[in-house]
């Protein structure tokens, strides 16, 4: 049995396992590799994807869980709090090793997407699930502060 | 990269589920309780009964008292750091359903359910005794409102109270069924309801 997805506003076809986990089919099937592979048991963060509009770890979803909905990937991200957030990410040279990265920006996007003026603690809780194994924590915090201030601008 | 999902799904579920079932406990139905010929006495004694599965870790980890929910059967701190949020589904970014799907995903680990959230505050269990537990099922103002029969009906057929018994992976289920809580549950009340001192 096939599984409908809509990738960054692209409909596809899966016909594999519809239990396979939907990290794979972004990475291997669709050849999407901006979403990271990191720990694999929803611990890590890196593979982190939008499904619609709400954060989604990707290697512990199966693919048939996301029949028929919006997933947006890394390469997707389009909306204006996003291009607050990649522009501040630049601005504030947030990257150090930059495996981590993608999902940083994911969290960080859906956040200042339902909250365009966080709290340090708005940005704490929502971003405690994305690990960076550089610590580039502050830097996060700053961004996401700085993206804010964009969008209020 | 290859991913064999099925020959990995089937190798985990299947052990998974050899694991759950060393782990199950059987729970005393109601019939054992009949020779306690005191009804306060025999519906205190059917609550501390049924207490066995609501101290169980499978319901505890879910009925925090603070913000944050807990894991595992030593009950230790969710990982990674989450908050109940003010609808107890997640903080806004970090919502319950970013990791917990529908369903228990086996290649992950990670447990599920359609309805998956902690409970209120007001319905925390966790620090409590099994008499103050007792005592706060029974008020309307701290069990959202139910009546004895849907206190029943809640624990005697909800699905994510269910879920109690179909962990999936390792995790260890409640005791006995939810059905045998159910006639418990059932039994206490109808002996009164009344409540353990302790």
């Amino acid at each position: 049995m096939s599984v409908t997805l809509n990738i960054n506003g692209t409909r596809r076809e899966f016909d594999g396992d519809p239990d396979t986990p939907l990290l794979w089919v972004i990475r291997e099937d669709v050849g999407l590799t901006g979403t990271k592979y990191g720990c694999g048991i929803a611990q890590c963060g890196a593979c982190t994807v939008h499904v619609d509009g709400q954060t989604l770890r990707s290697c512990s979803a199966p693919v048939s869980a996301v029949a028929n909905r919006q997933v947006t990937t890394i390469e997707g991200l389009t909306s204006r709090a996003a291009k607050a957030v990649q522009k501040a990410w630049v601005d504030l040279d947030v990257v150090q090793c930059g495996y981590c990265q993608s999902g940083q920006i994911m969290s960080a996007t859906a956040l200042l997407e339902k909250k365009s003026k966080p709290s340090d603690t708005d940005i704490d809780h929502a971003m405690a699930g994305n690990i960076c194994r550089c610590a580039t924590y502050q830097r996060i915090r700053a961004a996401i502060h700085a993206a804010s201030a964009q969008l209020a601008g | 990269m290859s991913f064999s999902v099925k020959a990995r799904v089937m190798f985990i579920v299947l052990a998974g589920t050899a694991r759950s079932l060393a782990g199950a406990e059987d729970l005393r139905g109601p019939e054992t309780f009949v020779s306690i010929t005191n009804q306060s006495e025999r519906s205190r004694a059917l609550f501390v009964e049924a207490g066995r599965v609501l101290q169980h870790p499978r319901c505890l980890n879910c009925h925090p008292v603070g913000e944050r929910p807990t894991q595992g059967n030593d009950r230790h701190p969710h990982s990674p750091f989450v908050v109940r949020g003010l609808d107890d589904k997640g903080a806004i970014g970090l919502r319950c359903t970013t990791c917990h799907q529908d369903a228990n995903y086996a290649p992950s680990g990670v447990p599920g359910h359609p309805q998956w959230h902690v409970a209120p505050k007001s319905m925390a269990w966790q620090t409590k005794s099994l008499g103050q537990i007792c005592e706060q099922i029974k008020d309307p103002r701290r069990n959202g409102g139910k009546t004895l029969p849907a206190i029943h009906e809640h624990m005697a057929h909800d699905s994510l109270v269910g879920w109690a018994w179909m962990p999936g992976g390792n995790r260890e289920p409640a005791p006995g069924t939810q059905a045998q809580l159910g006639a418990l549950l059932g039994a206490w009340i109808e002996s009164g309801a009344a409540c353990p001192a302790s």
